[in-house]
């Protein structure tokens, strides 16, 4: 398959007031076209700051990113993020944030009727087409985060980045959401790369895990191919051998090799 | 979202378990109907006591209503009736200030006709309250015209508010009288003088809270606008303005607080029509009665004003 990001020998660092921190080094990783790729990590570790330098949010100060054959030099809308905390804006409804999104990208090639179908259609697939008129201020945690979704999707970007989308909701709305990120991605074919901290969801989403080694100066640690079939069955990978084996894998790396001591 | 959420989550649900709960309702249904012939057709007795017992229930809410409404009410009805009863103690040991009933007397003979002009300084008292509003409006709106937009501009671009700091920060504690000599040297005349101290006064409440709202905009919004690689001028329309409103309605509030204050000392230094200088005509004719009722309309109308703009202010928050 195509390589869609290429990350080489990509380095993070900061100046604070203690002098020069460093949050990443040496990260080198290659997602490929339809891939599902997580990255795990004790909070802190700077896997946040990893997607941040995919989006073009923050630059490098070592390495370089491609995306799509060129050099990521910022943030642009082939790259479509879902932040953690959803992100919409107060004053627009459901359908106006996500319109905004939609206009930006095709609204110089396509006519309005076209811009809107587009836009019902994203929140279709979230399955949101009864809260389009609804504020973000009047739906659900769950529903905002569809919405976020929504709007990514409805760039038609190249690449979805999730930043620890599902973080901030409870077990069932997040299960509820996981399936569904499950069958959108499959139904569009689409490249996701997400941040969580959450073993079973790397697990059930992921084509690849990619591990991350404690801050200061994290950097790959080990990376697991998930070998099991989809579409994915929560219920079903529940006693799935290869399954627990993977997520033995994960718990190991996060509790065992890298365990936070002060934290 | 829990309705929907199920059924996308769960597309392949066996029908045989949408089947049990289609039925059930027709039970209750039938349940409900029972419950309500009987509630229809009660025994003779019964129907006396439920009419007995509705019209109570509709007594005790109405008391409760009272009752809230009296909790409501009662305090500030007590605290005026505590300052008018003192203000009228304190008047009859001082013979110079005149009491509660002279001052109402005064008051009821201002408004019976509000509208006069006995030549250019004796005018009714609505004309004084219209000519000292008009002066508040024309030196607020200039005001806002000019502070939102250089509070935007300050807020946006850190270099311009380095440059702009140390200049709101020497001229914003300045008393707006200070600025009236200035004022009369330029315009040579007293009432764009009293206008422009209106304006000066008024300014920086704008500017300082439209800048800090700017400030604040939360990085997520700025980072959504990022990702679409919006234009500026939809990142000003879609999500500057929007998230900055509260924060001006704000200095828009507390500007006009400012100018209304200013107002009544800036005429009584100029002159001409309005409240300002008519509290010192009155004061010059020792009519202390009227310029308590002056005091009392420069407070309602201040009132009123504050009160518009705090409606104002909610329709554009969005929380």
């Amino acid at each position: 398959m195509k390589k869609l990001v290429q990350i080489e020998n990509v380095g993070m660092g900061f100046d604070t007031k203690q002098g020069h921190f460093v949050a990443l080094r040496d990260i080198s990783l290659t997602v490929r076209e339809g891939e599902f790729v997580t990255l795990i990590g004790h909070s802190g570790c700077g896997k946040s700051t990893l997607l941040n330098l995919i989006a073009g949010l923050t630059l490098p100060t070592a390495g370089v990113l491609i995306c799509n054959g060129r050099e990521v030099a910022g943030p642009g809308p082939e790259r479509a993020v879902v932040f953690q905390n959803h992100s919409l804006l107060p004053w627009l409804t459901c359908f106006d944030n996500v319109y905004l999104a939609v206009e930006r990208v095709f609204g110089t090639k396509e006519g309005k009727p076209r811009l809107k179908t587009r836009t019902h259609e994203a929140l279709d697939l979230v399955g949101l087409t009864h809260a389009e008129t609804k504020y973000p201020q009047e739906i659900s945690g769950g529903m905002k985060q569809r919405v976020g979704i929504a709007r990514a999707l409805a760039m038609e970007p190249k690449i979805l980045l999730l930043d620890e989308p599902f973080g901030a909701l409870d077990a069932l709305t997040r299960a509820n959401l996981q399936d569904e990120l499950m069958r959108i991605t499959a139904q569009t074919n689409a490249t996701v790369v997400m941040v969580t901290h959450d073993v079973d969801e790397a697990v059930l989403l992921s084509d690849r895990v990619v591990m991350l080694t404690n801050g200061p100066a994290a950097t790959i640690g080990e990376i697991l191919h998930v070998d099991l079939p989809r579409p994915r069955d929560r219920l079903a990978l529940a006693h799935d051998p290869v399954f627990l084996e993977c997520r033995a894998t994960l718990l190991e790396f996060l509790y065992q090799k890298q365990l936070r001591r002060a934290a | 979202m829990s309705a929907t959420a199920m059924t996308i989550d769960n597309p392949a649900a066996p029908a045989a378990e949408k089947r049990p709960p289609s039925a059930a309702p027709a039970v209750q249904a039938v349940e409900n109907a029972s419950a309500f012939r009987r509630r229809l057709m009660p025994p003779e007795g019964a129907l006396c006591r439920n009419q007995k017992s509705v019209s109570a229930v509709r007594r005790q809410r109405l008391g409760a209503g009272f009752a809230a409404a009296l909790r409501l009410l009662l305090p500030p009805v007590l605290g005026l009736a505590a300052f008018v009863g003192i203000w009228a103690l304190v008047s009859k040991s001082s013979p110079q200030l005149p009491g509660p009933a002279l001052v109402f007397d005064a008051a009821v003979q201002l408004f019976s006709d509000p509208f006069y002009r006995n030549g250019p300084n004796d005018q009714g008292i609505g004309w004084n309250i219209l000519n000292s509003l008009s002066r508040v409006g024309i030196g607020f709106g200039l005001a806002a015209l000019v502070g939102i937009p250089f509070g935007f501009m300050i807020g946006r671009f850190k270099f311009l508010n380095d440059m702009a700091a140390p200049i709101i920060s020497l001229l914003r504690p300045v008393s707006p009288l200070a600025w009236l000599p200035i004022g009369l040297m330029v315009f040579k005349a007293a009432n764009p003088a009293a206008i422009w101290v209106i304006f000066i006064s008024a300014i920086w409440p704008m500017i300082i809270n439209t800048a800090v709202g700017v400030q604040r905009v939360p990085q997520d919004y700025l980072n959504v606008a990022r990702v679409l690689s919006l234009s500026e001028w939809k990142v000003f329309t879609k999500i500057l303005f929007p998230a900055v409103l509260p924060y001006m309605m704000t200095g828009v509030r507390l500007s006009m607080g400012v100018a209304w204050l200013v107002i009544v000392a800036a005429e009584m230094l100029t002159g001409g029509v309005g409240l300002g200088f008519w509290v010192w005509d009155e004061w010059n004719n020792l009519k202390v009665e009227n310029i308590i009722v002056a005091i009392f309309i420069v407070g309602v109308v201040g009132l009123l004003l504050e009160q518009a703009l705090v409606l104002l202010a909610k329709q554009f928050s969005y929380e």
